[in-house]
């Protein structure tokens, strides 16, 4: 017989072992997804994640995973924060919103003007905006107890409403027909997130990510700060009694998430999308989450994660248009590598035993 | 390397590797960008039927590839760029907000052809298309007018665009025309598809009296609500939702992509491809009338029928004035026809539509 027997310890080897073991197991059971769908499963996986990468147009799809990646990992940096401490911002998509109306509607505002003050600026209020809708659950978790799941949650939709209300209205191109959208960042100097290296995918935005990334492993493993947020998520009286105020804690934690969020929204509105649109916002803030989960809530770890995240969009759309593979089967992939990766961290808390059966 | 360069050179490998096989051996590629699920009923649905129709039609002298749930934006571009990196000669995106996303990628490929759906941006290898739903939706309205007991009609709005506002409108004019007491209860979804909101809005819309619900959303779900509901009178959308078929849905408005399709590809074929602005309805058979069931009267069925032939051979156009805006002013004089200028851009209802255009 089979038991499940809590380990005296978390496992060290286990908590590394378990995205590259969840990682193989999405090989192996999105295989064979592909197989039964009439697809040859090893061309299907190699596909998805040896074209973008080694492919003949490599070229094209590097630079595309920086792009597809850095929002990924600006996000998740700044989730990872609150979910280490047990602070859980699920509405990052809304921030990312909210971030980019802000940003965007700075810039437009300028329009046509050109300096070079306009994009800082726009860089500074896109990270405004993203705080201040973190703001929101923030104090009224702290003011009034509530639950910040819901009320961030909850704000996502609010946030897509107020986006299709500046796409129809205030933010609307005047030049553009009557149809929605605003002007295109793009085509403003003044206000476009441009690559800093033509043709290398590296956008600001990919340059924020990884000051991001530095400064939250250096928060983490050097600052006090960084001390409260990991021993507040382990044992929060522990926290307490070593003089963490948890309300400045959920400030924070929301606040800076909040923050990153902002930030890859203007980013994105000004660079890769361009402009304000009613769809503008494709399910980053949500897909965050996953990538900070994949990495382990580490700085490090999310950079891979979101690396692999944008690695099979990319790939999976290739996987589509070249093996006519469906939408839906590399969903249902993607959502496998977070299904096994949860499931397999059962075995850094717990270990298999096997066992006779005993005489009652 | 820059990477229009890296691009624009690889597209003229491409486009040399294409030119050695001149001798007819070489197939032509037709890609197609989907913005929502091949299976969802309705627009993209049609498209693809479209696609498959190109296939029939060309049979091994054309492979055709698709990717569907493409999100508006870097993504577009992407999978733009991937398709034409992969050889295709045509591309058609065929959603609003792939516009300036085909431009972008069309200018770093320029042998490579676009056909962009619904849109307003050309250049020389991008050409645009769309369709005269409003036609369609000028029948529906006579039908419903016709139909409906409550004299209120409800109308799930997906966006408020140009497009859409010019559906409400001309099915107004032409349900207030055969029912001057008729009322539309419009509910924007701000979607395209979306079952679950879109179920919502016909219930809401049922319970508020509606007893006919014309849609401009995409899936079946308003269909269900009103097959749930009863006594309520739908139309198909996009495509022909006859699985709803003869009650609720007593006609339908269906896209019909292929014929198009199958031109544009001849004329990739034949070398005689050029940047156009397409704007079909009925005439040309872009836009079809789905079967009128026996749900609606004889006779009602009959002037319906007159009214699609009347707008097929040119003799009737659903913006006829005498017609005023919302706000009372003129618009069209006794006998004048609304230019396609105005009708692209439309941004006002008509006279007797109430509430606001949201912003």
């Amino acid at each position: 017989m089979i038991r499940l027997e809590q380990r005296p310890e978390p496992s060290r080897v286990f908590a590394y072992l378990t995205p590259l073991m969840a990682v193989l197991a999405t090989f192996l059971f999105g295989g064979v997804l592909f197989a039964v769908l009439g697809k040859d499963p090893v061309q299907s996986i190699v596909t998805i994640f040896w074209e973008p990468l080694f492919g003949e147009f490599a070229f094209f799809y590097r630079p595309q995973l920086l792009i597809k990646g850095a929002p990924l990992v600006l996000i998740a940096i700044g989730l990872s924060l609150g979910f280490k401490a047990g602070i859980w911002n699920i509405g990052a998509e809304g921030q990312y919103i909210i971030g980019a109306l802000v940003g965007a509607g700075v810039g437009l505002a300028f329009y046509p003007a050109a300096s070079v003050l306009i994009f800082p600026l726009m860089v500074v209020a896109g990270a405004f905006g993203g705080w201040v809708w973190a703001m929101i659950p923030g104090v009224l978790k702290v003011r009034f107890g509530t639950n910040e799941i819901l009320v961030s949650l909850m704000l996502v939709y609010v946030a897509e409403q107020f986006l299709a209300s500046m796409s129809l209205g205030l933010l609307k191109n005047p030049e553009g027909f009557g149809f929605p959208g605003s002007r295109n960042l793009q085509q403003y100097a003044s206000a476009h997130n441009a690559e800093i290296i033509a043709g290398s995918g590296m956008h600001w935005g990919v340059v924020a990510a990884l000051i991001a990334v530095i400064f939250a492993y250096v928060l983490l493993s050097r600052h006090r700060l960084g001390f409260a947020v990991r021993v507040t998520g382990e044992a929060p009286r522990a926290a307490r009694f070593a003089g963490v105020n948890p309300n400045r804690l959920v400030l924070f934690c929301l606040g800076i998430s909040g923050m990153l969020a902002g930030l890859a929204g203007l980013f994105e509105v000004a660079g890769p999308a361009g402009q304000v649109s009613i769809d503008f916002n494709v399910g980053y803030g949500f897909t965050a989450i996953i990538v900070a989960f994949l990495g382990r809530l580490h700085p490090i770890g999310i950079v891979l994660a979101g690396l692999l995240m944008a690695l099979t969009y990319i790939g999976g759309d290739i996987a589509q248009s070249q093996l006519g593979l469906p939408a839906a089967a590399i969903q249902v992939f993607q959502g496998m590598l977070l299904f096994f990766l949860l499931a397999l961290d059962l075995f850094t808390n717990y270990r298999l035993r096997l066992r006779r059966a005993e005489v009652a | 390397m820059k990477i229009t360069t890296l691009l624009a050179s690889a597209a003229i490998a491409l486009g040399l590797a294409t030119s050695g096989f001149a001798d007819g051996h070489e197939k032509t590629k037709v890609g197609f960008v989907y913005v929502g699920p091949i299976g969802d009923g309705g627009w993209t649905y049609e498209h693809n039927k479209g696609r498959l129709a190109v296939e029939e039609h060309f049979g091994d002298a054309v492979e055709t590839v698709f990717v569907e749930n493409v999100a508006e934006g870097p993504d577009s571009e992407r999978v733009m760029t991937q398709m034409a990196l992969d050889g295709a000669d045509l591309i058609f995106t065929t959603s609003f907000g792939y516009m300036d996303p085909t431009i972008n990628i069309a200018a770093k490929f320029p042998d490579v052809k676009f056909e962009h759906a619904t849109g307003y941006k050309r250049a020389d290898n991008v050409s645009t298309y769309s369709a005269r739903f409003y036609e369609g939706r000028a029948i529906q309205g006579h039908i419903a007018g016709k139909m409906t007991k409550s004299n209120i009609i409800g109308y799930i709005a997906s966006y408020p665009i140009p497009e859409v506002i010019r559906g409400i409108n001309a099915a107004y004019i032409h349900a207030a025309k055969v029912n001057p007491d008729v009322e539309f209860k419009i509910i924007w979804a701000y979607t395209w598809f979306d079952p679950a909101k879109e179920a919502d809005a016909a219930r809401a819309l049922i319970e508020q009296g509606a007893d006919v619900v014309l849609q401009h959303t995409d899936s079946t779900a308003p269909q269900a609500a009103a097959q749930e509901a009863g006594d309520v009178v739908t139309f198909g959308q996009a495509s022909d939702m006859g699985q709803y078929a003869p009650f609720p849905r007593v006609s339908s408005i269906i896209d019909d992509w292929a014929p198009y399709y199958i031109a544009r590809t001849q004329a990739v074929m034949d070398g005689t491809w050029e940047s156009t602005d397409t704007w079909d309805g009925i005439g040309a058979g872009m836009v079809a009338i789905g079967e009128i069931t026996d749900a609606v009267p004889a006779d009602v069925k009959e002037e319906a029928l007159a009214m699609k032939a009347a707008i097929a051979d040119g003799s009737y156009h659903p913006f006829t004035g005498p017609l005023k805006k919302q706000d009372g002013s003129d618009w069209l004089a006794e006998g004048e026809i609304a230019d396609d200028g105005t009708l692209a851009g439309m941004n006002f209802y008509i006279e007797g539509l109430t509430g606001e255009i949201p912003q």
